[in-house]
């Protein structure tokens, strides 16, 4: 069947901002998608709330609507631009839900979109468990017992038929929320009371435990003649019991005879054709009991998946691009394989490697989190690595994660037996190292088999990785054979370098001299059957290299590895960026990452992929094979930043900004000298080596003071510190001061507004991109702070002094890219906090905001062209206003306090825009999911220095017709101004409180602002309970203000729906108007 | 560490490695096969005799092998290449592993060579004779011997393969509760030549409700008609299907008398009997994953594969026999239906064991076949 031509508009949901669960993949899927459909000479719509994407830059799709993913808004954009065709199965979870809402609301049938690739009935099917589960028994497959319960009461029930343990699963929620294992009783009526509080539908299911079972994945493929493939099996790692996006995951499945495997297919296959997914790809996941093989079905995404993104780049198979094509009437014979470009889309792919994923977790970040792997996805993000062995692919895998672990080592040593047997017994993230302690201490394979039930073949691989560490620790660096076998194995320089107590450079040195060197092999979907033409590289140790290198006009871009908090998506759509304008000026684009999720990993994004470790052995490696012209360090945030130093001193040409000036910004105080020599002030601030230096500089600045450990990224450990007891407090407990582990101490600007700005320059001309002005006030971590741009308060004074100051600093830095320099506004004073000469996370939000390609620019500057070449000499100022708010993964993490402060803690990020700051606020937040009340009670209770402006805000509320709540003192002032003002007790003064009030859903939005770590404990649990009732909560005055801007705007009018393309057009008619 | 092994191609590549199974020196045309699970299947499947197989997949051996997964009496490789094969299996079936399975069986073979570059050797020079040493460790010297060795071509290896005297046969298919199964109620009288025959085709053809007299391949075509079968099924076998002329002439004694269906070499024999030619492949198809298109429905089946020789579509045309399914990597014949006989054949395996189950439906296909000429 060719490609239909009775539809001509599709229709494709994004997946939103990026949350535990549902990450980069989603960008992924959705771009291959818009790629694949506008190929076929399709228009394509696409809605994404998401700014941080690929898919979302205008030249993706034909109309982008950066618009909020509610049914209300996207069936807006429906009816604006009234496609034939809506494609749900590309936007993760998110999408999916969002097109089943809409097509049981009718918005679908109203306008006739037809479903494509998965009709209602087949998404219900597989979504609902319980016709989930009649539907396996229909086609004679297994799955656990299990029951559905509305009430604690059906649980009970269940459990009695089924007996514990139990999984509680919520339905309709992604990434496992909600869900969990009960053991007893007094665990099932708390699992039971949050899945319910999850679910949209208020349902859950109870089932058996298959707990300490093997886990598998199939990614299968359908097409509308009924063909079916299986593009790759997963084996986990971990047994279930542990989430999917938890666990350790290997491909191809390992374990597995012919026989069973073949099973496994079959019913994979059969499940397809039952749950009726018309075309596309879904995800199949089977437990298998390890003590007689049976086969129960766990669940279906009728859909693609985190595991398809792994999927495709495991095997070199684009499962969303065809999924996209599939959808639109080919078969998979008439779709060509593009690494082999011979054979066909219709056949299986075969591996000659193993590929190993590992999570990244960011507990770290959540000290008070519950750090025990469930069945609820707690890790931000991931890396995969390929290698010719198991044992060769987990220990890459462990080094690409970038937590400073080279081998399958502990962060900190065990305190005895027990808590080695309890590490190992209970899933936590740590539990890989574990095993290799266990190892190291004599246990027995069948022993950690017991604890850990992981397959006894994994843990053999692990045995020999451990059982060869003496090995290296003697022979290694007088037997080249030894150091070999070594590689082979996986052991990372560093790791053999500790071993034998050298250094990484010595044993580099020392293979140098053997001869023993990482060869590449290239990944092509048919085990070398067939020739491929798509240079998509990993690094072994064999004893052929085939990638040879062209001779052309290369750069390589070091990519930013495992999305974690504070290192996102933002930075691989500006890696993507770096690839598109080097292929644009003719110069071969080489990537470099080992993030499996992400755009720049797909193997069409750049000219060449190597699939590797960011770090320094292994960039090398791809440095002397490659011979590059330049390297681009400036993308991938952190990571390549890092190694810009190690790989300039090795030898390679850093392009862009040098090293020695990214220095000067970095260094404390290289960078005052830079300050006093350009006049620019910042915050006084001094460095503390010791305790009492501390308490000396904060009586010389004044309190209150923002105090950091030198050694630490990411605002870790970072607090606003009001009086010197605390000061002591936090030196003694937070921080251990020393002359090489210094704790800086800055003057905190209360109340200050903190504004981010990024700049072009090419060295001799700087333009600015955007000026985002922060919502929340400045020591809130400016990645978890709303912001707005064009600033909606600041004066014209204050913008152009930015804008001068801006432009000073990059030129004296010689910046040649992108600069981002955030500032902070206090009584029409300009300070500066810090100069990043890098791509930031803003760049994309910026991009969308102005429509330039910023980071595509910044690009090109550092290959030679300057911004007049480029045509990028003026500023860009819209006639609109676009908001930019943070993500947070709070809901994961019961127990964890919402509060924002100097640690980074949000995930992902939304955009909304209007004319209307008010309006683009609102966008913003629902986006974010927090939906505003137009009516209600709005509880304020607000410290004394915020009182007199708080006012203000409160009255306008009340000419809004909200009435108010407010805690006694903030209640008096309010009275005293004239506002109508109920009390309510705090937590602590006892029933009927506030949160009775939040509880009994009295409450349409919260006001509360504090002082300090103590009045923060007090209001915790007002925070906790608004988070599970989703009741707004604002903790800052400005953001308080916004927010009743924005309630005031949805008073007046709804909100509106328009594409990024017409934005574009809106503001070149405001420019030639003004010219 | 272990003892070392060489791989010498009749190019004169030459592989330094580990042994692995037994020590000793074999000889054989060096093939791949890219199926990731099955070894077990692959290594007693009679179609190998003749062949070193190098698994493309590097690690091998993860689970073992047990009792059940076997295609033939014994293992037929000549000889076995892997990256990495599994100290230590585990499987709630596995009973001992590759290297003892390989040493109790005598099969030398080699791991620890870089299996991705010999592959792309073979797919780029052609499959070749090899040997495989542990007592000849000089590279010119065992190179010289790969280049001496007799190759596939016009050799009868079936001989080496087929049994010597008739028998009966009543297993079933496996499944994972039950183990073999018990037979269906038998309604067809089948004859089955086994030139090299894999045991699940027997099993599938049991399951569809055939009597079955398995018979050596050297068996005449009168022999076969005096025993009155409903059908007779041609087998899979190794080697070139020229080296087997008793057996071309068998079946041509048959075709039109009775229904045929075949298999793989039993496909290449129907070829040939009816007049047309087959030729070798570069380096064949070994593997899992093969995409077929069956020509009468525009259906793709996922289809499991070992043939080095092809039939030439165009030499059969104008004798009554048509295309029916093709390849779609490569275009080459992978079916042929005889356009007045009740006879058909393919060139894959549809009893899969490795593989994907796709085709299992050609074996109700015979029986269709089988029941309208009894006019049933």
């Amino acid at each position: 069947m060719p490609r239909r031509t009775d539809i001509e508009k599709i229709l494709l949901i994004g997946s939103g901002p990026i949350v535990i669960g549902q990450a980069c993949e989603f960008d992924y899927s959705g771009t291959q998608a818009c790629k694949a459909l506008k190929e076929e000479g399709f228009e394509v719509i696409l809605v994404n709330s998401n700014p941080a994407t690929i898919m979302t830059d205008p030249e993706m799709a034909d109309r982008t609507y950066i618009e909020p993913l509610t049914p209300e808004m996207v069936a807006k954009v429906i009816a604006r631009e009234r496609p034939q065709a809506l494609l749900p199965t590309l936007g993760g979870q998110t999408g999916l839900n969002l097109a089943v809402a809409l097509a049981e609301q009718g918005t679908l049938d109203q306008y006739g979109v037809e479903l494509i690739g998965a009709k209602l009935p087949a998404i219900k099917k597989a979504e609902d468990r319980e016709l989930f589960k009649e539907a396996m028994q229909a086609i004679g497959l297994e799955v656990p017992q299990s029951g559905y319960a509305k009430s604690l009461e059906d649980a009970r029930e269940v459990v009695r038929r089924v007996g514990y343990p139990v999984i509680i699963r919520p339905s309709f929620t992604l990434g496992g929320t909600g869900g969990s294992i009960a053991y007893n009783p007094e665990e099932l009526e708390e699992a039971v009371r949050w899945g319910l509080q999850t679910s949209p539908l208020g349902t859950v299911l109870v089932e058996e435990s298959v707990i300490g079972w093997k886990e598998f994945e199939l990614e299968v493929m359908r097409d509308g003649k009924d063909n079916v493939v299986i593009i790759c099996s997963i084996e986990n790692f971990d047994p279930m019991g542990i989430h999917t996006g938890d666990s350790i995951t290997v491909a191809p499945a390992q374990t597995l005879s012919d026989k069973e495997y073949q099973l496994m297919r079959d019913a994979a296959i059969a499940i397809i054709r039952e749950i009726g997914v018309e075309t596309g790809g879904s995800n199949i996941q089977f437990a298998v009991n390890p003590d007689d093989g049976r086969l129960v079905v766990i669940e279906m995404n009728p859909r693609v998946s985190r595991s398809s993104a792994l999927a495709s780049k495991a095997t070199g198979f684009p499962i969303a691009k065809i999924a996209a094509k599939l959808a639109v009437g080919y078969t998979l014979d008439e779709i060509r394989n593009d690494i082999t470009r011979e054979t066909p889309a219709s056949f299986e792919p075969t591996i000659d490697y193993c590929v190993v994923k590992f999570p990244r977790w960011a507990f770290e970040k959540f000290p008070e989190a519950d750090q025990t792997l469930t069945t609820q996805m707690k890790s931000v993000g991931e890396a995969m690595a390929i290698g010719r062995t198991f044992k060769e692919a987990l220990q890459k895998a462990i080094r690409s994660l970038e937590q400073d672990r080279w081998g399958l080592t502990l962060d900190k040593p065990l305190a005895d037996l027990e808590e080695l047997r309890a590490k190992l017994r209970v899933p936590n993230a740590e539990r890989a190292f574990v095993i290799a302690e266990a190892y190291r201490r004599g246990m027995a394979t069948q022993d950690i088999y017991a604890l850990t039930r992981i397959d006894p073949w994994f843990l053999e691989n692990m045995r020999e990785i451990v059982a060869f560490e003496p090995e290296i620790a003697d022979r290694a660096l007088g037997e080249p054979r030894v150091l070999r076998r070594a590689k082979q194995l996986g052991f990372a320089d560093t790791r053999i370098a500790r071993l034998t107590g050298s250094t990484e450079a010595e044993v580099r040195a020392l293979r140098k001299r053997h001869g023993i060197t990482a060869t590449f092999k290239t990944v092509d979907t048919c085990a070398a059957e067939f020739v491929a033409h798509t240079p998509y590289l990993y690094s072994t140790y064999e004893e052929e290299d085939e990638a040879p290198p062209t001779d052309r006009k290369k750069v390589i871009i070091l990519g930013s590895g495992p999305n974690r908090i504070g290192q996102g998506i933002e930075f691989d759509y500006c890696c993507v960026h770096a690839a598109f304008a080097l292929r644009e000026q003719g110069v071969e684009a080489i990537m470099v990452n080992c993030n499996p999720e992400t755009v720049s990993t797909d193997y069409d994004t750049s000219d060449r992929l190597y699939f590797e470790p960011l770090t320094k052995e292994d960039v090398i490696r791809i440095l002397q094979e490659e011979k590059p012209d330049g390297v681009i360090v400036q993308f991938g945030g952190q990571t390549p930043l890092k190694l810009a130093v190690p790989l300039e001193k090795w030898g390679a040409n850093i392009l862009g900004t040098s090293p020695d000036s990214i220095d000067i910004a970095e260094d404390r105080e290289r960078f005052a000298g830079l300050l006093r020599r350009l006049n620019i002030r910042q915050p006084e601030n001094g460095i503390a080596k010791s305790h009492d230096e501390a308490i000396t500089i904060a009586r010389r600045i004044g309190y209150p003071i923002l105090a950091r450990p030198s050694y630490v990224l990411g605002g870790r450990a970072m607090e606003i510190v009001y009086d010197e007891k605390y000061l002591r407090h936090y030196m003694e407990t937070a921080v251990q001061a020393s002359e090489d582990r210094p704790v800086l101490i800055d003057r905190y600007l209360e109340g200050a507004i903190e504004v981010d700005v990024d700049a072009l320059c090419d060295g001799k001309q700087v333009v600015i991109g955007g000026i985002m002005e922060h919502i929340e006030h400045a020591g809130v971590h400016s990645g978890d702070s709303a912001c707005c741009m064009p600033p909606h308060s600041l004066s014209a004074d204050v913008i152009d002094e930015i804008t001068r100051q801006t432009k000073l600093m990059a030129l004296e830095l010689r910046v040649k890219g992108l600069m981002n320099v955030q500032y902070a506004v206090k009584e029409g004073k300009v300070y500066v906090l810090e100069v990043n000469p890098r791509a930031s996370r803003t760049v994309p939000f910026v991009s969308k905001a102005i429509g330039i390609p910023l980071a595509k620019i910044a690009a090109k500057i550092m290959i030679g062209k300057t911004l007049k070449e480029l045509g990028f000499e003026k500023e860009v100022t819209p006639p609109y206003r676009s908001v930019k708010e943070a993500v947070f993964p709070f809901a994961k993490f019961p127990g964890v306090d919402t509060l924002l402060g100097p640690e980074m803690n949000s995930t992902g990020e939304v955009m909304g825009i209007d004319p209307q700051f008010g309006m683009a606020f609102a966008k913003s937040q629902t986006a974010a999911g927090t939906i505003l009340p137009k009516k209600g009670a709005a509880f304020v209770s607000v410290r004394d220095r915020d009182k007199a402006d708080i006012a203000p805000v409160a009255k306008k509320l009340v000419d809004l017709g909200f009435s108010i709540l407010a805690t006694r003192g903030t209640a008096s002032f309010l009275k005293e101004r004239e506002i109508p003002v109920e009390v309510v007790n705090k937590v602590h003064e006892g029933s009927p409180h506030i949160v009775d009030r939040l509880e009994a859903k009295e409450v349409a939005m919260l006001i509360n602002t504090h002082e300090g770590k103590k009045t923060a404990i007090d209001s915790y649990s007002i925070r906790r309970t608004a988070l599970i009732e989703g009741v707004p909560y604002f903790t800052t005055v400005a953001a308080a203000r916004a927010a009743t801007e924005g309630i005031e705007e949805l008073s007046k009018r709804e909100m509106d729906v328009t594409s990024l393309q017409d934005y574009r057009r809106i503001t070149l008619a405001a420019k030639t108007n003004a010219a | 560490m272990r003892k070392t092994a060489l791989l010498a191609l009749a190019d004169g590549r030459v592989f330094r490695g580990e042994s692995l199974g037994a020590v000793g020196e074999a000889t054989g045309e060096v093939v791949f096969n890219t199926a990731m699970t099955g070894y077990q299947e692959i290594m007693t499947d009679p179609s190998y005799k003749g062949q070193i197989v190098v698994m493309t997949y590097p690690l091998i051996g993860n689970y073992g092998i047990n009792d059940e997964d076997v295609e033939s009496r014994r293992p037929w490789v000549e000889g076995f290449v892997v990256k990495e094969a599994a100290p230590t299996p585990s499987s709630w079936r596995g009973r001992r592993t590759l290297d003892e399975y390989m040493r109790e069986q005598r099969i030398v073979g080699i791991q620890g060579i870089d299996t991705r570059a010999l592959t792309r050797h073979l797919r780029d020079h052609g499959a070749q004779e090899g040997v495989i040493s542990t007592e000849e460790l000089d590279s010119a010297r065992l190179a010289a011997k790969a280049t001496a060795a007799p190759g596939l071509v016009g050799r009868d290896l079936v001989r080496e393969v087929t049994i010597s005297a008739p028998h009966g046969w009543d297993e079933a298919p496996w499944d994972r509760v039950r183990g073999y199964r018990e037979p269906a109620a038998a309604r067809f009288k089948v004859v089955a030549f086994d030139s090299g025959i894999k045991r699940n085709i027997l099993r599938q053809l049991v399951s569809v409700g055939c009597a079955l007299t398995v018979v050596p391949a050297s068996t005449p075509a009168a022999a076969v008609l005096e025993q009155k079968p409903d059908g007779v099924f041609l087998s899979n076998g190794p080697g070139d299907p020229e080296g087997v002329p008793y057996l071309i002439e068998a079946v041509r004694g048959l075709l039109g008398k009775v229904p045929i269906f075949g298999i793989c070499l039993g496909h290449q024999i129907i070829a040939l009997a009816s007049g047309g030619s087959t030729y070798k492949l570069k380096f064949g198809h070994h593997g899992a994953n093969h995409p077929v298109k069956d020509l009468a429905t525009g259906k793709v089946e996922i289809t499991a594969q070992n043939h080095g020789f092809a039939v030439d579509p165009e030499s059969v045309k104008t004798h009554g026999l048509v295309l029916s399914h093709v390849n779609l990597n490569d275009g080459t014949c992978e079916g042929l239906r005889h356009r007045e006989l009740p006879v058909f054949s393919v060139q894959y395996h549809p009893e899969a064991s490795p593989g994907p189950h796709d085709a299992n439906y050609l074996f109700n296909r015979f029986v269709d076949l089988m029941r309208r000429a009894k006019g049933g």
